[in-house]
């Protein structure tokens, strides 16, 4: 299923910046602020224990309330964004190196060593991903380093799909021909002939991947096997807080309402990134 | 196509036992082994020598792996590391919970994702088919834990329609209307997570059949856009719409593992989350296993359906 090959419709093509491209601009930056400057704000250390009431409703304690322990679910927010967010941005950057070096490498290499990596790359697409991890995780141990480099590689199969996918399409193009017959040499044809030609589809990729990432990594925590508790990460939050919600307590909700607006903010900007490039995000999610 | 068809079975075959090999050889990567790892750095060399005894250790690799392989086949998985459970007894026991839970999900969200992408497709680049489209973006973006948090806090917390918590574990006997009330939650969670993208892929589906020159033809003889759609467009955007279905099928076997951590249902889900954090390596192997083959075998399903489904290939010339 190739995502570029549909022809885009007319509105999308004269719709320079919609509204909901604006809305996912406005989400993620206010997202990037808070992580940036979010734990010099907060009003309290992320572990610290303001209160001796769990689950005191917003407004009681601080600006959204305690959570299980105590603590101030505004902070742990502000600090749970650098968290988050910031590891979701290392498992992205790692995979998609990983990804993109390896996929190029595939595309430009011989029959038999694209042949033996793509198999490779065959038989890890065919877990489901939180599977795989899990398997992994169940045998390496649920280390937070460990869970990085296990994200980072699930999330580079894709990368490397589609890496290797473009520059194959890209190599066989004439303008690589002339290349190749000046005498220029493979490093010198990726960098300066390929690479440019895939940079907007493998920007929408890493959008894309990011989203995963949070997904991702905010999942395995909330299942208790990422970020490890007392540290303020949104996937955690939700876990440790989820028994407040028999209390009528919003705790749980805040950190995952984070997260969704997160990502759903990711996606309308890449939503509209793919549609001015005739694809459609909701293909490239599920994998 | 007969050909084809033998071509995509084998190739499902190769992959399961491909899979399988990397599961085995999950434990295998571990510096030391197994028992060292689980029993960590206090183990004594006698609990590691019984240990080891138990898994087997002394012997090469293959041929664990093949007596591994007979044991899945034949169901008699061992004890499991962390209690003194027989394995498949466990799994036994919690199977039906997530069975029953993905089955009711596909049972709702299947004709409703078809039906939404067929609304979406009719009335295309109106307001509707807009509404549609962001609200399956919003759906495909978030996690898991928000739908199912959300619904909990706004249905039976705030509205107090629902049990917020469920006792699963009576459910087995129950009767039907009282495991509807106790699974509404989590199957709502988990059809917002595939319902989606099944949408999305209908309306995607069918516009692409709309591009067709026998559609042209049916527009100038003057039929209704609906029926244009249901009679000429939806026959022919079947294969692709039956491949999302048992793709998104196949993305079950994930969704169930986190919203059965949301509402704490005893399944398999939950029972593999538990075992990854004792380190019971058997048990996450065999459960495993399980998501594994049920993975491969429903994207399987979704080639099989599509070269079934396809006249070019059905008909070769």
């Amino acid at each position: 299923m190739s995502a570029a090959s549909r022809a885009p419709s007319e509105t999308d093509l004269k719709t320079r910046f919609t509204p909901s491209l604006i809305i996912g601009v406005v989400i993620v930056g206010f997202w990037l602020l808070v992580a940036l400057f979010g734990p010099a704000l907060a009003p309290h250390l992320e572990s610290d224990i303001v209160t001796d009431m769990s689950y005191a409703p917003a407004g009681e304690v601080g600006l959204l309330g305690s959570d299980y322990l105590g603590r101030d679910v505004f902070s742990r927010l502000l600090y749970g964004a650098r968290m988050t967010m910031g590891l979701a941005l290392l498992v992205t950057l790692l995979s998609f190196s990983l990804g993109v070096i390896l996929g190029f490498i595939a595309a430009i290499s011989g029959r038999w060593i694209d042949g033996l990596m793509s198999r490779i790359n065959d038989a890890l697409m065919a877990f489901p991903s939180i599977i795989l991890a899990l398997i992994v995780m169940s045998a390496l141990g649920t280390s937070l380093m460990i869970m990085i480099v296990t994200v980072a590689i699930i999330d580079s199969t894709r990368v490397f799909r589609l890496s290797r996918a473009l520059a194959m399409d890209i190599s066989v193009m004439d303008f690589v021909d002339v290349a190749r017959s000046r005498g220029e040499s493979l490093w010198w044809i990726t960098v300066r002939e390929i690479l440019p030609n895939t940079l907007a589809p493998l920007a929408a990729e890493f959008g894309i991947r990011f989203t995963f990432a949070i997904l991702f990594i905010s999942a395995l925590s909330f299942l208790g096997l990422g970020v490890q508790p007392p540290a303020a990460d949104w996937g955690v939050m939700v876990k440790e807080n989820l028994q407040g919600l028999l209390f009528g307590s919003a705790a749980a909700l805040m950190p995952a309402a984070a997260v969704a607006s997160l990502t759903v903010g990711v996606n309308l900007i890449v939503d509209w990134f793919l549609r001015r490039m005739g694809g459609d995000v909701s293909q490239e999610l599920m994998n | 196509m007969v050909r084809l068809l033998i071509r995509r079975i084998l190739l499902g075959i190769v992959v399961t036992w491909v899979v399988s090999m990397m599961i085995f050889a999950a434990t295998e990567l571990l510096p030391g082994d197994v028992c060292h790892a689980v029993l960590g750095q206090g183990a004594t060399e006698k609990s590691l020598e019984s240990c080891r005894e138990r898994l087997q250790l002394n012997q090469p690799m293959h041929t664990r792996y093949l007596q591994w392989l007979g044991r899945l086949a034949t169901g008699e998985l061992g004890t499991s590391l962390a209690n003194d459970l027989q394995i498949s007894d466990q799994i036994g026991a919690r199977a039906w919970n997530t069975v029953r839970l993905a089955a009711l999900t596909a049972l709702i969200a299947v004709p409703l994702a078809v039906l939404l992408g067929l609304i979406a497709a009719i009335r295309a680049d109106s307001s509707v088919d807009r509404g549609i489209s962001i609200g399956t973006l919003c759906f495909i973006s978030v996690p898991e834990f928000f739908t199912g948090v959300l619904l909990v806090y706004i249905l039976a917390v705030q509205l107090r329609w629902m049990p917020a918590v469920a006792n699963y574990r009576d459910l087995t006997r129950g009767d039907f209307l009282e495991v509807i009330e106790a699974l509404a939650l989590p199957i709502a969670t988990l059809t917002f997570a595939v319902l989606a993208h099944m949408t999305r892929m209908t309306r995607t589906a069918v516009l692409n059949v709309m591009s067709s020159p026998y559609i042209e033809q049916a527009v100038l003889k003057g039929a209704s856009r609906t029926r244009v759609i249901i009679r000429h467009a939806l026959p022919n955007a079947v294969a692709p719409i039956v491949n999302v279905i048992a793709l998104n099928l196949a993305y079950l076997v994930s969704g169930v593992v986190v919203v059965e951590a949301i509402f704490r249902i005893p399944g398999l889900g939950t029972l593999m989350v538990e075992s990854v954090i004792y380190r019971d390596i058997p048990t996450v192997q065999a459960i495993g296993m399980l998501f594994c083959v049920t993975y491969v075998g429903f994207n399987l399903i979704a080639d099989v359906m599509a070269i079934i489904a396809n006249p070019r290939l059905r008909h070769p010339r």
